[in-house]
């Protein structure tokens, strides 16, 4: 997840172990070799068999360079960018060198150091120009980035939550001193969350954790109307999750689902683990008289952003009514180290 | 001077149970009595009501009727408690209450703003229908009216029809009739979206809209008349209001 921690260092490698990142990298290679085909053939005739004869010897170094980058990012991760630079270079020379032996054409007539010194010099500009590119995207994101956190800043809290809680704690303060403080510490751990610097993933645990104290605050004004069911699998409190990303939907829930109602209403989180992915679900009773409430499409929108600048293709958000309850689906992958 | 009786609603009881701390340490200043408590506004009509409320503490945001809805209906009873509105955070309606230079209260209430609202409440400053309706245009939830001391609600959904009598618009429920203060011609405008007018004297509800038939007779005239759900009564359509009717059944 280097490729989002942009405090101090503005350029790093992407992560290999990304879809989104690889299908990029094997896109743009052969985007590439198309246009060197092209180059390279007199005639419009000639373009196909250049085609096939350029994909014949680049694929399977192309795939092997992936697979490679793949298994070792933990490592290369480690490393300063410019190092980490030359060593995916290191890499693509030598599973280049590697494939060379079996390329089609050696043991033909011609000289089989100068095809080296060629397929060796193809890698290179191979490997520069994608790392070009990625160096581009990672200056087009950064920006998006920051706008993203500080977007997510505006949207977190609703001021009508810290008045009512404050309100909540005040008519506390004379009667039952001891719940007022816990409701203030609730409240300054809350704060303390949406003002730090949230862009590292964090462990599922500390985001639940987040919206128990949240729920509890909610509780204490709402009382009985506030019912809240979790089902967790053990395993997903280890995973790791961008900050904020339950929280804001809880709110939402209590929000839109909860506070309209005089009758007590329910709402359901799922975490479940499938495989190596992380399936969140949360539902709450859906009033379609208040469904014009504001604010709830930004903090979706929000969540939504933030899970593509981490994950890009690999999660998705959904929501849908059924039942008379909204619903929102997250599928994410399950990762536990960075 | 007797002291001025005062009502709360709010859906949130540590709400309540502040606004009743901060009562307390406006009395010795004000003399006042808490009349009642409610968590909504339908409750929150009937203590107001039947404790002849002089003032009404009323939360904005609150589930099934917000609070100006709830001043709304007020007004029906014979003599109409004056309303303090307190919000924790709704922009729209601070901005409507500025505009319209009506008195609220945030959250967290301080006692001294509580004290003054309190004090200009007690002299007697009254809202006007008018100044609610500005306040929050949208169409209400519910009808009321006042019988013998007691404000009657009829949900806006559940009423088939709204004909206008000598003096009275009778709202017509599937299991009774109420008489409404209000002219036809208001509510066709606050609820055109849910009735559609089908008579000079009559707006009928428009998703229960069966079809029209014929053999209506209206001045010596065999016209058309409406088929409603779960009314066995058919009502006349004038032919002003036809060709609109007969575009909604089409």
């Amino acid at each position: 997840m280097q490729s989002i921690r942009q405090n101090d260092l503005p350029d790093a490698l992407p992560d290999f172990r990304n879809l989104g990142v690889m299908s990029r990298i094997l896109l743009s290679v052969n985007a590439l070799a198309l246009l060197i085909a092209l180059a390279r053939s007199r005639e419009i005739g000639e373009f196909a068999a250049r085609v096939t004869e350029i994909a014949g010897s680049l694929e399977p170094v192309l795939l092997g360079v992936v697979a490679v980058l793949y298994l070792g990012y933990a490592l290369l991760e480690r490393l300063a960018y410019v190092r980490g630079l030359l060593a995916v270079f290191g890499i693509v020379l030598a599973v280049t060198a590697a494939f060379f032996p079996f390329q089609p054409w050696v043991g033909g007539t011609r000289e089989w150091q100068r095809e080296l010194a060629w397929s060796l010099g193809y890698a290179m500009l191979g490997t520069g120009v994608v790392a070009w590119y990625f160096h581009l995207r990672n200056r087009a994101f950064s920006p998006a980035i920051a706008e993203a956190r500080l977007q997510a800043l505006q949207a977190r809290i609703r001021p009508h939550f810290l008045f009512n809680s404050l309100n909540a704690v005040l008519s506390l303060i004379r009667k039952d001193p001891q719940r007022a403080e816990a409701a203030l510490e609730d409240l300054a751990e809350l704060f303390r969350t949406v003002m730090a610097d949230n862009r590292k993933l964090i462990a599922l645990r500390d985001e639940l954790s987040l919206c128990r104290q949240y729920l509890n605050l909610e509780q204490l004004r709402l009382g009985e109307r506030l019912r809240v069911q979790w089902q967790l699998d053990p395993t997903v409190e280890d995973a790791l999750v961008p900050p904020m990303l339950l929280q804001p939907l809880v709110e939402n829930a209590v929000y839109h689902g909860i506070e309209p109602g005089i009758a007590p209403g329910l709402i359901e989180v799922n975490i479940e683990r499938r495989g190596d992915r992380l399936w969140l679900k949360l539902t709450n009773p859906y009033h379609e008289e208040y469904h014009h409430r504001q604010g709830n499409r930004m903090a979706l929108a929000n969540i939504q952003e933030r899970l593509q600048l981490h994950f890009d293709v690999e999660a998705s958000l959904d929501t849908r009514i059924a039942d008379a309850r909204f619903e929102i689906d997250i599928m994410m992958p399950y990762r536990t180290s960075l | 001077m007797t002291p001025l009786r005062v009502v709360i609603v709010d859906d949130e009881e540590p709400a309540r149970n502040r606004l009743r701390e901060l009562l307390e340490e406006c009395r010795e200043e004000l003399p006042h009595s808490i009349a009642g408590e409610a968590a909504n506004g339908v409750e929150g009509l009937q203590i107001a009501a039947a404790s002849g409320a002089e003032v009404v503490l009323v939360d904005i945001q609150m589930p099934e009727m917000s609070g100006i809805e709830f001043a709304r209906h007020l007004q029906v009873l014979e003599h109409p408690p004056a309303v303090i509105f307190v919000t924790a955070h709704d922009q729209y309606a601070v901005e409507a209450f500025e505009v319209n230079a009506v008195d609220y209260l945030t959250k967290p209430v301080r006692a001294a703003r509580l004290l003054a609202a309190l004090k200009k409440a007690a002299n007697g400053a009254r809202l006007s229908r008018g100044v609610l309706e500005s306040i929050d245009p949208a169409p209400r939830r519910y009808l009321s009216a006042a019988e013998r001391g007691r404000v009657t609600l009829v949900r806006v959904s559940e009423v088939i029809y709204l004909r206008a009598e000598l003096k009275y618009v009778t709202a017509r429920t599937r299991s009774r009739e109420h008489l409404v203060e209000e002219s036809l011609t208001q509510l066709e405008q606050e609820f055109g979206g849910v009735f559609v007018r089908i008579h000079r004297n009559c707006l009928v509800a428009r998703r229960l809209i069966r079809g029209v038939e014929r053999g209506a007779e209206t001045e010596g005239e065999v016209g058309w008349s409406v088929v409603l759900e779960g009314l066995e009564e058919k009502l006349p359509v004038s032919r002003r209001q036809w060709p609109q009717v007969k575009s909604l059944v089409s």
